[in-house]
């Protein structure tokens, strides 16, 4: 059985660094270290993201997406980027200039925090202690502050309007996801990331455990979920038809490319705590009875789990936006406000009742 | 697909016709060069005094049930004058009425306003104020709407001196925040009274001119009150090329070069109507083969508009890839065009007595596989976006036109019809070979947008029937009528309309015996549609703008010209 817990590699680490140096600085190193190991995995991961959902649209669309780059079209991704990064930022007239440059470290920054909750592996977090969903929904929260920053000091009508939307859209839909989660920790009894994936290793998935209630928070959740990384179905903020490019219109070079990294992110960070939260995070999937099975499944390691459940999610996630047509304003608040906040709360008082009586697995 | 909404019409007799000549039922063979009897599209013009024509025009409005107020046209008779041609038509009892009113004021040329009547007169009048400097009395909005506001003089004036007057400006255009109102008092004198377009606090927002959704260069000046809309003003004249005004000084076979550029996606039925109104009236007949074929070409540019505008109302939604679906099945079609015509959006293919070249050897082939696979897909058009909840409750009850604004506006082609106004061309006046097949004029009477898109999607199912049954009876032939080398136009007023890809394309044509037009004026099919948009938008929201431009589906360089 395959059961590594990362743990060892950190305190071996650890162990090593205060031989040499003091404690203090020990962690200061180790500190500067993970925030590296954090910011690259940020950047692979939004370079395979993008690569991702161009072959998946293109897919989806008869098409065969880039394959001029490198073999498939591998390199186009990495190409784009170094595009990016080479490109003016160009400082407006008329605009808040400290807002205006500020914003985007603001959304950016608050998608890298809420990326370093995720719980990779055993003994592999980050961010972890007991409060961690709170923590993730509070920090996720401070992305929007950015977007509406984003629109105020841009001083374009167009922007204005695509923040204000935004800004709505995303405080509404916290709501689903704050009724959510509550659901499920109602569930597992704690909001630590790492507990909640321990808890299910031992015990089986939380969408299992949970059956009915559990399944409907997860479709709610996605629907909010995709709602809070503003795309489509949902992606009225930044809608090009109407808006042009809603709130980042006014953004060049590597400042839009910040938006475009975190909206990338943001679907991840959301596909991932889908997967800790429902789909048992770095927890192998185990069917009771199939002993040989669980064995192989068992040998795969946690890490690998949860990037491809993510991955899964976040193809699942693609599928809808390259589906459905988009949702006028009224349309997102009222599929929120008065179908989405009603069921989740009924939801929430059913998951109650089956955990009174005991009706869960 | 739901049939049972669809309100279907068996093919209809020819309008009659009373202004002109009444119709020959078989084409005749072999026509004379120079013909005794009048040609049929020529038109029969009334002669109205400016003082008499609002009366007139009122008593036609109301006692005579001229409710469509199909082409306005400003002329310039040098000598005689300044004045406009109007052409109306009954919906209730499908009679024909031209009339003309002169006036010899160079100076300060007014005439009465029929803004009151037809509420596509403002925008029609509007045009003739920009290009002749006619100024209607009782008009609500007497601004230009083509030219910048600082232009100098009249363009179209025989006698304008448009280069020396309107040097090349560095400078940005101007936009108007006031208009003129000019009202004729009882005593006969003209008071000029501002108006101003917006009021004061207006939150206005800039569609365009350079915007994703509103297909081509159009800017309209949006005044929203939160997301809701409360009135919008269109600048045109982005891509105001004068074609009308190139015209005159063209060659018949040079003009047929710029229908091509008017509406892009009905190069075809443009071109079509040209050819076929220069050819009426010198009294030439075409072949069976020609008409069977320019028929064929027609309805193959009618569905490569249609599933344009399927697509361009997916993009504009936010569903991409039932755009990408539109494309992938307009290709089939394109390549068809490219095989015959060499051209792929700009034809060049019909010439004044029939086609530039004979089908090519595939044509049939080609055109024999792609009615199924086309009646195969249009099936997935309905799986991913027409019969999704979000698109219902985008498109249901949004933007809704009744059949009397609808008319009132000369809103012709699909707008027209998904509000239950009959006004297919092809029934009222058959032309080509639309008097030999069997179709059915799809008309809806919801009037929203999500009429328009059905309306439009069972055109292609219909123009599919209709190629299908002449694709095998193709008559042998020559394509192409033996013509003189220089192609004179016997003196007249000729007026002829093909049902183009989104509404009535009309050609007026003005002749004096010259080897070029004196005047040469188009119908646009856009220009009605785009003024309906005020009263179609107002009260929705801003992003119901894009749905409802996008339904009700106008092209820019044909608005323009």
């Amino acid at each position: 059985m395959f059961d590594f817990d990362f743990k060892i590699v950190t305190e071996w680490l650890h162990a090593l660094l205060t031989g040499v140096m003091p404690e203090w600085a020990a962690i200061l190193t180790e500190s500067i270290l993970v925030a590296l190991a954090i910011i690259t995995l940020y950047a692979v991961f939004a370079i395979v993201l993008i690569y991702m959902e161009r072959k998946v649209c293109a897919a989806f669309q008869c098409r065969l997406g880039p394959m001029r780059v490198g073999p498939w079209g591998t390199l186009q991704v990495f190409g784009d980027v170094f595009k990016m990064l080479t490109k003016e930022i160009i400082n407006l007239r008329k605009t808040d200039m400290f807002l205006h440059n500020l914003a985007p470290f603001l959304v950016v920054t608050a998608s890298m925090t809420t990326f370093a909750c995720l719980p990779w592996n055993k003994g592999a977090q980050i961010i972890d202690f007991n409060v961690g969903i709170f923590f993730f929904l509070a920090i996720s929260s401070l992305g929007v502050v950015g977007i509406l920053l984003a629109g105020w000091s841009s001083n374009n009508k167009y922007s204005l309007i695509g923040a204000m939307r935004s800004g709505a859209q995303i405080i509404s839909y916290e709501l689903s996801i704050g009724m959510t989660m509550l659901t499920m920790i109602c569930l597992t009894g704690t909001m630590s990331f790492s507990e909640i994936c321990a808890q299910q290793a031992a015990e089986g998935w939380n969408i299992f455990r949970g059956h009915i209630p559990a399944v409907i928070a997860f479709v709610i959740y996605l629907i909010a979920g995709n709602a809070e990384c503003n795309r489509g179905p949902f992606d009225l903020p930044e809608c090009e038809s109407e808006l042009t490019a809603g709130y980042h219109t006014e953004y060049s070079g590597m400042h839009f490319g910040y938006y475009y990294l975190a909206e990338y992110l943001n679907l991840f960070i959301c596909a991932g705590m889908a997967s800790t939260i429902f789909l048992g995070g770095w927890a192998p999937l185990v069917i009771p009875g199939l002993e040989g099975f669980n064995e192989v499944m068992a040998c795969i390691p946690g890490a690998v789990w949860f990037v491809g459940k993510t991955f899964f999610v976040v193809f699942l996630l693609m599928w809808l936006r390259w589906t459905f047509p988009r949702l006028r304003i009224d349309q997102i608040l009222s599929l929120e406000w008065k179908y989405l906040v009603p069921l989740s709360m009924i939801n929430l008082v059913l998951m109650a009742l089956v955990i009174a009586y005991g009706l869960h697995f | 697909m739901d049939n049972e909404k669809l309100t279907t019409e068996s093919v209809k007799p020819a309008a009659p016709t009373a202004a002109a000549t009444p119709r020959p039922v078989a084409p005749k063979p072999a026509a004379p060069a120079a013909p005794a009897v009048p040609a049929e599209n020529l038109c029969e013009l009334q002669v109205v005094a400016p003082e008499a024509l609002h009366a007139e025009m009122k008593r036609l409005h109301d006692e005579e049930q001229m409710d469509f107020l199909e082409c306005l046209t400003g002329m310039d008779w040098e000598a005689d004058g300044l004045g406009v041609i109007y052409h109306l038509e009954s919906t209730v009892t499908g009679k024909r009425v031209c009339l003309k009113t002169v006036t010899t004021d160079r100076e300060n040329p007014l005439l009465p306003s029929v803004t009151d009547l037809w509420d596509v007169a403002n925008i029609y009048e509007r045009e003739v104020f920009d290009f002749y400097g006619i100024k209607f009395t009782g008009h609500p909005d007497m601004r230009r709407v083509f030219m910048r506001e600082d232009w100098v003089g009249y363009p179209f004036r025989k006698d304008d001196e448009t280069e020396k007057n309107n040097p090349l400006r560095m400078d940005n255009e101007p936009l108007a925040d006031d208009t003129e109102v000019l009202t004729l008092q009882a005593d006969g004198t003209v008071k000029s009274n501002r108006r101003e377009i917006f009021e004061d606090g207006d939150y206005v927002v800039n569609i365009g001119p350079q915007h994703p959704s509103t297909h081509g260069v159009l800017h309209f000046r949006v005044a929203l009150e939160g997301e809701r809309i409360k009135k919008i003003d269109p600048v045109l004249g982005y891509i105001h090329r004068g074609i009308e005004k190139m015209n005159e000084s063209l060659t018949y076979p040079q003009t047929l070069a710029l229908t091509d550029r008017l509406d892009y996606l009905g190069a075809m039925q443009s071109r079509h109507a040209l050819c076929m109104c220069i050819e009426k009236a010198m009294g030439v007949e075409v072949s069976d083969r020609v008409k069977v074929i320019r028929t064929i070409m027609d309805e193959l540019q009618r569905i490569d508009s249609h599933i344009l505008f399927f697509s361009c109302l997916c993009q504009d939604l936010g569903a991409t890839t039932a755009f990408l679906y539109g494309f992938r099945d307009r290709e089939k079609i394109l390549d068809i065009f490219e095989e015959t015509c060499g051209g792929r959006l700009i034809l060049n293919y019909n010439t004044i007595g029939g086609v530039m070249a004979d089908l090519h050897p595939n044509f049939q082939k080609r055109v024999k596989e792609f009615i199924p696979y086309m009646r195969r897909n249009i099936k997935e058009y309905y799986d991913i976006f027409v019969g999704n909840v979000i698109f219902h409750n985008r498109a249901k009850g949004v933007g809704v036109l009744t059949k009397e604004q609808a008319i009132s506006f000369g809103c012709t082609g699909g707008t027209g019809r998904a509000s239950g106004w009959h006004n297919d061309v092809r029934k009222r006046m058959p032309y080509a070979a639309y008097d030999k097949v069997q179709f059915n004029e799809v008309v809806r009477t919801e009037g929203d947008s999500y009429a328009r898109l059905l309306v439009r999607l069972d055109e292609i199912m219909e123009s599919l029937s209709i190629i299908e049954q002449l694709i095998d009876n193709i008559p042998e032939g020559s394509f192409q009528e033996k013509m003189k080398p220089i192609i004179k136009v016997p003196a007249g007023t000729y007026y002829t309309a093909v049902e183009g890809s989104r509404g009535e394309f009309g050609v007026l044509l003005e002749s004096k015996g010259d080897k070029s037009p004196y005047r040469l004026h188009y119908r646009s099919t856009g220009l009605p549609l785009v003024a309906v948009m005020d009263t179609v938008c107002s009260g929705n929201m801003l992003a119901d703008l894009i749905t409802i431009g996008g339904t009700v589906d106008y092209i820019v360089p044909d608005v323009d010209r």
